[in-house]
């Protein structure tokens, strides 16, 4: 009887935990790949099955988007992941400044993405703006970083890392900063110079700090929207259009189901690409 | 000891879903009622429920605008003499411009949180919002005999009339800076032919011969959808066949025509060289300057010129985007947008009111006053002004002598939303014309299939 009693009890203070999960999480989830199988208005909807899901796959400027992501998320998760560690090294090595250096480099992430991408695109305008002005300063004509089609992606994505780099690098320095000093001292006293300190120990042991990064990374890179939306709103054309933004597109054309699919889409790709990805890091990392 | 433990546990229990459920219920309540997120939302509803009671107390109404033209500062003007005449105040509603405005409103319609009045486009962007549902019916309304029937059937629905118009008719043609075509000595072209010709003097004299300003992505489709009166010219019943998936761009060579017309300056060098980066802003100052000669751009832009520019207005003039046929040569026409009343508004019976004085010969006279014309008014009874722009001047002849005809998207309920992207893809030159009127072919059957339309 009292057995019966505290398992009622226990689950009674569950509860309001579980109807907040179901109510704000589990529900939604549902909703939503019920209603990318509709036509939907919002107040309305019809079924019409797989549809939405054939639509998104036939369509150039639709499918565009998945070659895009792809692109984005593996050019940026690269940089930052590669950028970091360098950044990382430098900032927990014997400098002058270092506090000074490391807030510097933390500092774009404070910034409202918005603002970053409005600021960028002045600075990248073809003729006013004041990247390209520096260049003709030296003779160099720069391109139209944001309006040529083979280099827009591309310009967002090194927008995009200088902006998310920081974090990449806080997360290496905390990495590099746990190692035990007496590894570096042993290697030291064998010794070994400053760069087989950094192939044998900081690299292999900030392991779990890099694979912290990739996956970080790499799902921001695949989920992101922000930045191109206030540097090119997906243009020239489609050329710069990632899941994300062609999504959003169909959301303000009033294709609710078709935006709805787009999502359970983008929430499967996303799924496919960073679970087995998590699950070879893991395997790979080596304990201290 | 136990059951006081369990009454604890069941009233904090409670207490917490209570507060779960009541949280939910206050930020649900005002959401119904109207305005959320605005301000207004509180006092919209409270005087709401009051307001119809006696005609003694001040009715406040919303009115959803957006802010680009003279639309707006004249709605004001407008709603300062009703507040003093009827007793009712207006609380505007401002909405963003272009696409990210159609998907509040059509947010706002579907969530019951509209504004009591909307001013919005009509044709074929008034058929996506279903009016049936959202709007009144103002087909009985006795001002609807002072309408233009041209005006009327595009903001009608199922045989019911849901708008007023808000402001004039406008055009989509060529601006062009006069001073320049003097300079250069050129005559205003009547066929595509004459129209390059003069773009390679003007390109030679060192000047941008033709403005494009693909930063502000609406501006992209002038080529195309300005090019409609040659299209019905040579195949009269495109737009019938086109709302019926019988006819397509990609293969009525008329139609196809807008796209190669958007490709063949950028062939030739023609558009600015940052025209990637030039925002519709910019592109109304290089052509009131000079520096640009000719706006392929619809006529309210003389309005934005006379804002920012006041001295350099009565340079721009206006001539029909050419046909390849010296005889076929017209204005495509855009109808003004709409004053539409929400049909779920507690207020039908005041919003009723203030349009009718919005319509009557009171409303237009101040509305006409302060909302400078960028076309003819489709109201009987209301002319131009005699300080109406050289470039507005310009385009009475076409009317006069009825060469015009309304733009696409007022005699067919099809618009594909992606138009604006595949005609920069067009203008830039990454797809072929051909490539992009069958891209634009498949955009239109998406908008058609999510509309249900028959026949597709």
């Amino acid at each position: 009887m009292t057995q019966v009693f505290k398992n009622k009890y226990s689950y009674a203070l569950l509860l309001p935990a579980g109807i907040i999960y179901f109510v704000f999480y589990l529900l939604p989830t549902i909703m939503s790949v019920f209603f990318s199988l509709t036509r939907w208005t919002l107040t309305k909807w019809e079924f019409i099955g797989l549809e939405n899901f054939q639509m998104f796959f036939s369509e150039d400027s639709l499918s565009i988007g998945f070659r895009n992501t792809l692109i984005y998320a593996v050019v940026t998760c690269g940089l930052k992941v590669i950028l970091g560690l360098l950044l990382g090294t430098f900032l927990t090595s014997r400098i002058l400044f270092k506090d000074y250096l490391r807030s510097v480099i933390f500092f774009p992430t404070l910034l409202s993405t918005i603002a970053v991408g409005i600021a960028f695109s002045s600075m990248m305008h073809p003729t006013e703006g004041i990247i390209n002005k520096a260049l003709a300063a030296v003779g160099i004509s720069g391109p139209d970083w944001l309006g040529d089609v083979k280099l827009a992606l591309l310009s967002v994505a090194f927008v995009d890392v200088w902006k998310g780099v920081g974090i990449a690098t806080v997360i290496y320095i905390a990495g590099i900063l746990s190692i035990p000093q007496h590894y570096y001292e042993a290697l030291k006293i064998d010794g070994g110079n400053n760069f087989d300190s950094f192939r044998h120990i900081t690299l292999p042991l900030s392991r779990p700090a890099m694979n912290s990064v990739i996956i970080l990374a790499f799902i921001g890179g695949l989920r992101s929207f922000d930045l191109i939306w206030a540097m090119t709103k997906g243009g020239p054309g489609f050329t710069t259009d990632l899941i994300a933004s062609i999504i959003y597109k169909q959301y303000q054309a009033g294709f609710y189901g078709l935006a709805t699919a787009g999502n359970v889409i983008l929430f499967i790709v996303v799924s496919v690409l960073a679970f087995p990805l998590y699950k070879f890091l893991n395997r790979s990392e080596v304990d201290l | 000891m136990t059951k006081t433990t369990k009454l604890v546990t069941l009233t904090s229990c409670a207490t917490m879903l209570f507060t779960v459920l009541t949280g939910c219920s206050t930020t649900n309540a005002p959401a119904g009622s109207g305005g959320a997120g605005t301000s207004s939302s509180g006092s919209s509803s409270q005087t709401g429920s009051s307001g119809q009671a006696s005609s003694d107390k001040k009715v406040a109404l919303t009115l959803m605008v957006g802010k680009t033209g003279t639309l707006y500062t004249a709605l004001q003007a407008v709603a300062a003499e009703a507040e003093k005449k009827l007793n009712i105040a207006i609380k505007f509603d401002i909405k963003p411009d272009g696409t990210e405005g159609d998907n509040l409103v059509k947010t706002r319609l579907a969530t019951g949180d509209m504004a009591d009045i909307l001013a919005y486009n009509s044709g074929s962007l008034l058929q996506a919002l279903s009016p049936e549902e959202n709007f009144v019916d103002l087909s009985k309304e006795p001002y609807m005999a002072n309408i233009l029937d041209s005006f009327k059937s595009t903001v009608t629905a199922n045989g019911k009339i849901f708008g007023v118009p808000s402001g004039s008719s406008n055009v989509g043609a060529v601006l062009y800076n006069k001073k320049v075509y003097a300079d250069l000595g050129l005559q205003i072209p009547k066929t595509w032919a004459d129209f390059m010709a003069n773009s390679e003097k003007i390109k030679n004299a060192g000047k941008t011969a033709i403005i494009a300003s693909y930063k502000t992505t609406w501006t992209s489709q002038l080529f195309v959808l300005g090019d409609f009166y040659n299209v019905q010219a040579q195949a009269p019943n495109f737009a019938s066949d086109y709302t019926a998936n019988k006819a397509k761009y990609a293969t009525t060579p008329a139609a196809l025509r807008g796209f190669e017309k958007t490709q063949e300056p950028f062939k030739k060098g023609y558009y600015n060289k940052d025209f990637q980066a030039t925002t519709y802003d910019a592109a109304l100052k290089m052509l009131a300057e000079g520096t640009g000669a000719q706006y392929p751009m619809l006529t309210s832009a003389i309005d934005v010129v006379n804002q920012n520019f006041p001295d350099k207005v009565k340079d721009i003039g206006v001539f029909p985007l050419p046909s390849d046929k010296a005889e076929i040569n017209g204005l495509t026409v855009w109808m003004p947008g709409a004053l539409y009343i929400n049909k779920k508004s507690k207020n039908v019976d005041a919003a009723k009111k203030w349009v009718e004085f919005f319509i009557s010969a009171e409303g237009q006279a101040i509305l006409t006053s302060k909302n400078k014309a960028s076309g003819p008014y489709v109201v009987k009874g209301v002319n131009l002004p005699s300080d109406t722009y050289e470039g507005v001047k310009d385009m009475q002849p076409y009317f006069d002598s009825g060469k015009t005809a309304p733009a696409l998207e007022f005699v067919s309920p099809v618009k594909g939303p992606s138009l604006e992207n595949i005609t920069i893809e067009a203008g830039s030159g990454i797809k072929t014309p051909q490539e992009a009127a069958e891209a634009y072919d498949k955009d239109v059957q998406k908008q058609a299939k999510q509309l249900n339309l028959p026949g597709w």
